[in-house]
């Protein structure tokens, strides 16, 4: 169960694999979460977290197979990892691919990938989450969204067009929501030190995956319908969505 | 329809229902059983997540919920059904309120064992063995129990005794509603002439004259409790007001009062406007409350004639007063630790005021001797209650290092106000737990009763 104030005792992370989802399951662990189910494409690949969970205290750790762009599978996905004995606190959707704005410029079928795994599939495996969770009369839904998609930029607008969309149903959804026992939180991260970002030149108030981390569990604590990591960024894109387009398609981003 | 002719009762709304404190909503079908058969129908077509009993939902936490699952808003299931007022004892259904029981018995004599709110229900009084000021004489609720009818999960109607099934008694006495729900129940009241209580108040300047003040002389007094300033620090720290009293005899009062001396009919004065703004109880406005409250006691004032419902219920005068915490609400955090550990009381409060925690409402009371309560919470010694607004993020964190300082010294949280302690503490707080859990599971083997508070603790 959630307590009063926003800890859980278990949690679904889709898209296990990455380093915000880790480190936000390692500090809901240091809190009171027993039970992590971590979902990715390769379980196999997720032993090392899962262990380094383990150790941190949590009592269980699954790992089950999710694909994000396969979309038929998701029902069932939902419908097997619920239908237990057991109640889930809490989904992180946090799966998600940046993808190469140049390839996906050129090559329609690489712009379709970002999008039907970052929106589609994100849309896909929700509706039977939601579903679910009003089953079980409450629960928490954390999705990672993107300062990208606050306003689309040149130089990654295909991805950010996907969080964009993902944003805007999220804030739907989460207004539907209210009154249900469920709850959903999103998440605006900007720039995060992690694999995704490996190698690309930081953004200004970049940031860290547990920097992220504690940021969802403050939001959870405070009861947020959206947070930002850091919280500046939220004044920054404020002043970024109000710049002219003239001006904000030479500005260097 | 012919009154004879049993009809199904109505399946009840899906709802969102949250315990005093307004924390951790949750969705539950919520239907209101008019009859005991509709609550056994009602509970033999329970849903798989089971189904809990509900009165007025004053538990601060998540007692009273039972996500995805049935709750039975047993607040229609009430009144008097016998009363004897020779001896001063009475039978009330599950859900009738104390606040129905006291305009009744008071005019005639009698009075019950009340916490800080009239607005409790019978069933919920027991399940909680809910204490008050009175304590250290009375003991809880439950001590005044002789017998109660309970519906079981499994569909049964148990007429409990206290000396015959002392088991199944005391697991239900302070079992939080989990061993079934309580039809009614027979219990003792206590004799009174008037309805007036004789105030005794006096400022303490720090924690240390407030415990002497109650170890002294709570035994001349059957009501005692203290009012603490958490924001005092340095050598104030712990100051505050102790108020004490006794029932007042009829010759006690001012001749102009005697002839309405049991007139009982308590009123509201307010209520609390909805969508009041997280965030307006805060250090600040908690420091500037906290310096009046305690200034405008004179240092000693004696023999003050209050009526029952101010001395006992102040906030009752306001309705729905938990709204002024806002949206986000509050979590209250009452412990008790026992004689000798004062000491932890003292590091509570200091972190408390510390960290600028705003809390206006911190009360302290020396209990007397425990019960067999399996899971009551009394124990001889000191219990702090405070509430605390939602608000700071490091409060998660402050209140799991009180658990683990309450725990070192041998005390326990109070599972009636609990929303966030650990699963894992529960058996060091309730070393009975096992026992508790042997009763439970002999009379509902599938957990038919199930509530947000059990699925949390792992009950």
């Amino acid at each position: 169960m959630n307590d009063a104030l926003g800890s859980v005792q278990s949690a679904l992370i889709l898209g296990g694999g990455s380093d915000i989802a880790l480190a936000t399951a390692r500090a809901m662990v240091a809190r009171r979460c027993r039970t992590v189910i971590l979902a990715g494409r390769d379980p196999e690949s997720l032993s090392g977290a899962a262990k380094e969970l383990t150790k941190a205290g949590a009592s269980t750790v699954e790992r089950v197979a999710f694909d994000a762009l396969d979309h038929a599978s998701h029902p069932e996905f939902v419908r097997t990892t619920f239908d237990r004995d057991r109640d889930i606190d809490l989904v992180l959707v946090a799966f998600g691919v940046l993808g190469e704005q140049a390839a996906a410029e050129a090559d329609g079928a690489e712009a379709v990938r970002v999008l039907d795994s970052n929106f589609v599939g994100a849309v896909s495996v929700l509706v039977p989450i939601v579903a679910a969770m009003k089953r079980q009369g409450h629960g928490t839904i954390v999705v990672l969204s993107s300062v990208a998609g606050e306003r689309a930029r040149k130089s990654n607008f295909v991805y950010g067009a996907s969080k964009a969309g993902l944003d805007a149903y999220c804030q739907g959804l989460g207004d539907s929501l209210v009154g249900t026992g469920v709850r959903l939180m999103i998440v605006r991260p900007g720039f995060v030190h992690s694999k995704m970002t490996d190698g690309m030149d930081a953004a200004p108030l970049a940031t860290d995956p547990e920097h992220v981390a504690e940021t969802i569990l403050a939001g959870l604590g405070r009861g947020s319908e959206i947070v930002w990591a850091p919280g500046p960024l939220r004044f920054v894109m404020s002043a970024l969505r109000h710049v002219p387009r003239v001006v904000f398609r030479r500005l260097p981003l | 329809m012919s009154p004879e002719v049993a009809s199904a009762p109505a399946p009840g709304d899906e709802t969102l229902l949250f315990g005093w404190g307004g924390t951790a909503p949750t969705r539950a079908r919520l239907a209101t059983p008019l009859t005991n058969s509709d609550a056994h129908d009602l509970l033999s077509s329970a849903p798989a997540r089971g189904v809990v009993a509900r009165g007025l939902g004053r538990a601060y936490g998540d007692a009273a919920q039972n996500a995805g699952g049935l709750v039975l808003d047993a607040t229609a299931l009430s009144g008097i059904i016998d009363a004897d007022l020779e001896r001063g004892v009475v039978t009330a259904r599950g859900g009738t309120s104390l606040d129905e029981l006291m305009r009744w018995l008071i005019p005639r004599g009698w009075f019950l064992v009340t916490p800080g709110t009239r607005y409790v229900t019978v069933g919920g009084a027991i399940a909680s063995d809910i204490h008050g000021k009175g304590h250290h004489v009375d003991g809880t609720f439950g001590n005044k129990v002789q017998s109660f009818r309970l519906l079981t999960g499994a569909g049964e109607v148990r007429n409990v005794q206290r000396d015959t099934e002392p088991d199944l008694f005391w697991a239900t006495t302070g079992g939080m509603g989990l061993t079934g729900i309580i039809l009614d129940a027979t219990f003792e009241l206590i004799p009174t002439e008037t309805r007036f209580i004789r105030v005794d108040e006096e400022r303490c300047a720090n924690l240390d004259a407030m415990f002497a003040a109650m170890e002294s002389s709570d035994a001349s007094y059957r009501y005692s409790v203290a009012w603490i300033d958490c924001g005092a620090r340095g050598r104030h720290l712990g100051r505050g007001v102790l108020g004490r009293g006794n029932h007042a005899f009829l010759d006690e009062i001012p001749a102009a009062k005697r002839a309405r001396a049991h007139t009982f009919g308590p009123r509201q004065i307010a209520i609390a406007p909805p969508l009041m703004p997280s965030g307006l109880i805060n250090p600040w406005t908690v420091k500037a409350f906290n310096e009046i409250w305690y200034r405008k006691t004179r240092v000693t004032h004696r023999d003050t004639i209050q009526d029952i419902g101010l001395f006992f219920h102040p906030l009752d005068l306001v309705d729905e007063w938990n709204r002024i915490y806002g949206r986000r609400g509050f979590v209250q955090y009452q412990f008790v630790v026992p004689f000798g550990a004062e000491n932890t009381v003292r590091q509570i409060i200091e972190t408390l005021s510390n960290e600028s925690l705003p809390s206006f409402l911190a009360v302290l009371k020396r209990f007397g001797p425990e019960n067999p309560g399996m899971l009551s919470f009394p124990m001889p010694g000191w219990t702090l209650a405070v509430d605390i607004p939602v608000s700071n993020t490091t409060l998660a964190r402050t209140l799991d290092r009180f658990d683990e300082m309450v725990l070192n010294v041998g005390g326990r949280v109070y599972l009636a106000k609990d929303a966030r302690t650990r699963p894992e503490n529960l058996e060091r707080m309730y070393p009975r737990l096992p026992e508790w859990r042997a009763v439970r599971d002999a009379v509902d083997p599938d957990h038919v009763v199930n509530s947000d508070l059990a699925r949390r603790l792992g009950l």
